[in-house]
């Protein structure tokens, strides 16, 4: 079985991806570019034999993988979406390490050949940035909760904090000073341990792109985009809710939850609808970008408009 | 080299020859909006290219009369409407890609927009006064209106430039540079507005005195 939560709300590849397209990605996999890239469990995991179920009526098509690999928002190669695919090959991303610290029994340093060597999946998820704008993505990754799980956090371990790779002489903006770098970010505990938070290494059946991410990124699909951050360096369990960039420069427009939301407005534009990337009309966004059924449960009680 | 300027910008081909020119950033977005130059995401290109010529228009506008002053070339004058009309132009086609194509003619969605959207408010500020200039540009009107009167009402462009330029750096995320150089430029051709006068007459008559 290729994804694990097939809850009525999730893609499936066999409802996303038109059949031939589907087909010839087997093929491709099959002839030994996913193995080559990937450990040999990873690459038999991908080949799995998926089964074929009726289409939705709201159906889910993977966006082009050109575009979404060329409509970036990676600011520490440039503000514009085409930057991070011009300036993103001077990133090295061998060798790299993962620091996981703080609240943990076994503080640990995942080299990307450990990353790599958790069992990874396919998952086809929408990713709804905040600007307004969605694609879908089938990314190749494994739970978060998998890594987490083998640090061992402590019983104060509350929050998860994440940072970006901070290296001046391959990211051109940290020269500018635009921002406060490195990027951050931040989880509850709960939604890191949440089984659909990903830890991603590849996406369409290949290696994750520098411009997105590489060579390890977070995936939260019910969150907007910038929760999602790219190139990490280090994971850090907290005690107290952990600084993110965005909601430190503006806290007013970016809350520390950034739950995708209809009804919550960005103060500067509607939240209401999306375009997917590739398509005309605009269409409506889904309260947790179409991910309540899993993940609502994570905010019973919280008052959504104040908690943004 | 002045004369030859001078006389190209007084010729009869000039002006047929700057419309021709003011249009091929248009002509250049719809062979990009064709041929898939615009990326991935055509339809936010297209907006964004159309707004910032317009807004590169109106600051050409409103650098006609400082470059006129500076280099004593008098025939910039007559360019001065049509570049004025054009940043009007590109308004235009800024606007009906953001109703006709981003929102789809969705009236109720473009109006809860405008009113609830501070950049976007400012933005439409900006355009209804392009508008009223655009509609007061005529040789009928200045008459009509007197050209005191004209010119008094006509000073709203900076109003328009002010807006314009406060539109473009509310809409991005953060403080971004592209938003601020326009910015700066605006405010360079404000500021240079003030400047004494006389040494700008100076430099112009100690250039043309040559030629008398």
């Amino acid at each position: 079985m290729l994804l694990r939560f097939p809850k009525a709300s999730q893609a499936r590849e066999d409802e996303v991806t038109p059949r031939p397209l589907f087909l010839s990605r087997r093929s491709l996999l099959a002839g030994g570019a996913a193995a080559a890239l990937f450990p040999d469990a990873a690459a038999a995991a991908l080949q799995a034999p998926t089964t074929v179920r009726p289409r939705d009526a709201k159906l889910d098509e993977v966006t082009p993988k050109k575009s979404a690999t060329t409509y970036n928002n990676f600011y520490e190669f440039g503000v514009a979406k085409t930057d991070p695919a011009e300036a993103a090959g001077a990133l090295r991303t061998r060798p790299w390490e993962v620091v996981v610290e703080g609240e943990v029994a076994k503080p640990t340093t995942f080299g990307i050949e450990d990353l790599l060597n958790f069992p990874l999946e396919e998952r086809i998820y929408r990713l709804r940035c905040v600007e307004a704008w969605s694609m879908v993505i089938p990314w190749v990754g494994f739970p978060l909760a998998e890594l987490l799980k083998r640090v061992e956090p402590t019983g104060a371990a509350r929050y998860v904090a994440f940072q970006t790779l901070h290296a001046p002489d391959q990211m051109p903006v940290l020269r500018t000073g635009f921002m406060e770098w490195p990027y951050v970010e931040g989880l509850r505990l709960d939604e890191a341990m949440h089984p659909l938070a990903i830890l991603a290494v590849g996406m369409y059946g290949d290696v994750l792109p520098n411009q997105n991410g590489a060579p390890v990124r977070l995936v939260m699909p019910w969150k907007y985009g910038f929760k999602s951050i790219k190139s990490i360096v280090r994971i850090r369990l907290t005690r107290d809710q952990p600084p993110t960039t965005w909601n430190r420069m503006q806290a007013q427009e970016y809350g520390f939850y950034a739950n995708v939301n209809p009804d919550v407005d960005h103060p500067r534009w509607s939240q209401a609808t999306e375009r997917r990337v590739g398509e005309f009309l605009r269409r409506k966004t889904l309260p947790f970008n179409g991910y309540a059924e899993e993940v609502a449960s994570l905010y019973a009680g919280m008052d959504l408009k104040a908690s943004f | 080299m002045r004369r030859w300027i001078e006389t190209r910008l007084a010729s009869r081909r000039a002006k047929p020859a700057a419309f021709a020119l003011a249009l091929l950033p248009l002509g250049w977005m719809v062979w990009l909006a064709l041929s898939g130059g615009l990326g991935a995401e055509p339809v936010a290109g297209a907006v964004r290219e159309t707004g910032v010529w317009a807004l590169r228009f109106l600051l050409l506008a409103l650098a006609v009369t400082p470059l006129r002053r500076l280099t004593g070339l008098s025939g910039l004058a007559r360019f001065r409407r049509m570049i004025g009309l054009f940043a009007f132009f590109y308004a235009v086609v800024h606007l009906s890609t953001y109703v006709g194509i981003d929102q789809f003619f969705d009236w109720a969605a473009v109006w809860k927009d405008i009113v609830k959207r501070p950049y976007i408010t400012v933005g439409m500020g900006a355009f209804l006064v392009l508008t009223a200039l655009a509609a007061t540009s005529t040789d009928a009107m200045v008459r009509r209106l007197g050209g005191r009167r004209w010119r008094t009402m006509h000073k709203a462009v900076f109003a328009a430039g002010a807006a314009g330029c406060l539109h473009y750096v509310m809409l991005v995320k953060g403080w971004q540079t592209a938003p601020l150089v326009y910015a700066a430029v605006f405010a360079a051709l404000l500021g240079v507005r003030w400047l004494p006068r006389v040494r700008f007459q100076v430099m112009a008559t100690k250039k043309a005195q040559p030629q008398s």
